[in-house]
């Protein structure tokens, strides 16, 4: 499953809470409207929240990827300005 | 002055160490106070005490200092400002809340509105003892429902909708009980490991739950001198009505059963804690 296409791509496994969700807010916000981000995020607290987070500020939630090495690869195509 | 203490405290009056001085307990519903009730409680505290509240463990409001010569026009004072005093001793006192679904993003239920609800329903009737409402919007449980004689925790059992679904995989990992599978495109919510948390439907990007709200139940809490956790009797409960026939028959059994002093735990003990979960069960399955 790993054919979806991505813009731009963000690590924040070496993120905790709440970091992880603002940084990937951040990137969002330096992206067009339309592109694709890829989020790779630990499995536990992240990949429980960081999903729903993005969905909650408007975001199109396309696919969350297991890495099969306890990390998700969430794609978000990002809506608004 | 004779002074009727007993009469005092069931109208919220607190006798304080000092002589003729009281800590009168205001009348909150579900931690919710207007702007204008809190101006009121401040001029009051200012006008007739020392210009301090005192926020009490069950999200009601105290003002010390208050003297006896004084309380006819504290009251007045109060009435004109929208606020009235609260109980105290034995009757059914503050039903407590959390913010619930009108601003939480986690709460399944409006837990104000219930609250208000259960508070005009119940408020200050006269039981053996204490009786103690909680209202908790979801399973984070802020409210910690289960030191209430009676705690009410929102909840949601869900319907996973196929034609809505992408397979995004973002459920699996927002359920925190591993209830759900995803193969083959497919969902599947184990019922037995499901605890009607509704952190699927909350994180589904694309609306593929459809939400029922309810309620899980907990009877017999309490924190004071002794402690006892609310237990569960009854499975999710989805009914508005059955909710209320629920609360109905856990008053009127300690309406019945309780002697003076007595919580509902101890009335339980007492009674027979299998006969009144029978109690419990008809209530809910009529």
């Amino acid at each position: 499953m790993s054919e979806i296409h991505s813009d731009a791509e963000l690590d924040i496994t070496d993120q905790v809470c709440p970091m992880t969700f603002v940084t990937a807010k951040v990137k969002l916000e330096e992206l067009d409207e339309g592109q694709v981000l890829a989020i790779r995020m630990n499995d536990g607290e992240p990949v429980q929240n960081v999903p729903r987070s993005v969905k909650d500020d408007g975001h199109k939630i396309l696919k969350l990827q297991d890495n099969g090495d306890e990390t998700y690869t969430l794609y978000v195509e990002k809506v608004g300005e | 002055m004779s002074i009727n203490y007993a009469e005092l405290k069931k109208g919220g009056w607190m006798r304080q160490k000092q002589k003729n001085k009281f800590a009168l307990r205001i009348h909150v519903v579900g931690g919710h106070f207007t702007s204008e009730q809190m101006r009121t409680v401040s001029e009051v505290a200012e006008k007739y005490g020392k210009g301090y509240v005192h926020f009490t463990s069950r999200q009601s409001l105290e003002i010390p200092w208050m003297d006896a010569a004084d309380i006819d026009a504290i009251k007045a004072d109060l009435a004109a400002g929208g606020v009235s005093p609260s109980v105290c001793g034995p009757r059914v006192r503050t039903t407590t809340a959390c913010q619930g679904s009108a601003t939480c993003p986690s709460a399944c239920i409006d837990t104000y509105a219930l609250a208000q609800e259960i508070d005009k329903r119940y408020f200050a009737q006269e039981l053996p003892g204490k009786f103690k409402f909680g209202i908790t919007g979801c399973r984070n449980n802020c409210l910690k429902t289960e030191e209430n004689d009676l705690g009410i925790k929102g909840a949601e059992r869900v319907e996973w909708i196929p034609e809505n679904c992408i397979a995004c995989g973002v459920c699996v990992k927002a359920c925190r009980d591993n209830a759900i599978t995803l193969k083959d495109g497919t969902i599947t919510v184990d019922q037995e490991k499901c605890t009607y948390c509704g952190r699927c439907a909350k994180a589904c990007p694309t609306a593929a739950y459809e939400e029922h709200p309810g309620y899980l139940l907990t009877f017999g809490g309490t924190f004071g001198n002794h402690f006892h956790f609310g237990e569960s009797i009854v499975p999710f409960v989805e009914d508005h009505d059955q909710l209320i026939r629920i609360c109905d028959a856990t008053i009127d059994f300690f309406s019945e059963h309780g002697e003076p002093g007595d919580r509902l735990n101890v009335s339980i003990e007492r009674y027979g804690r299998e006969k009144f979960n029978e109690i419990i069960k008809e209530a809910y399955a009529k």
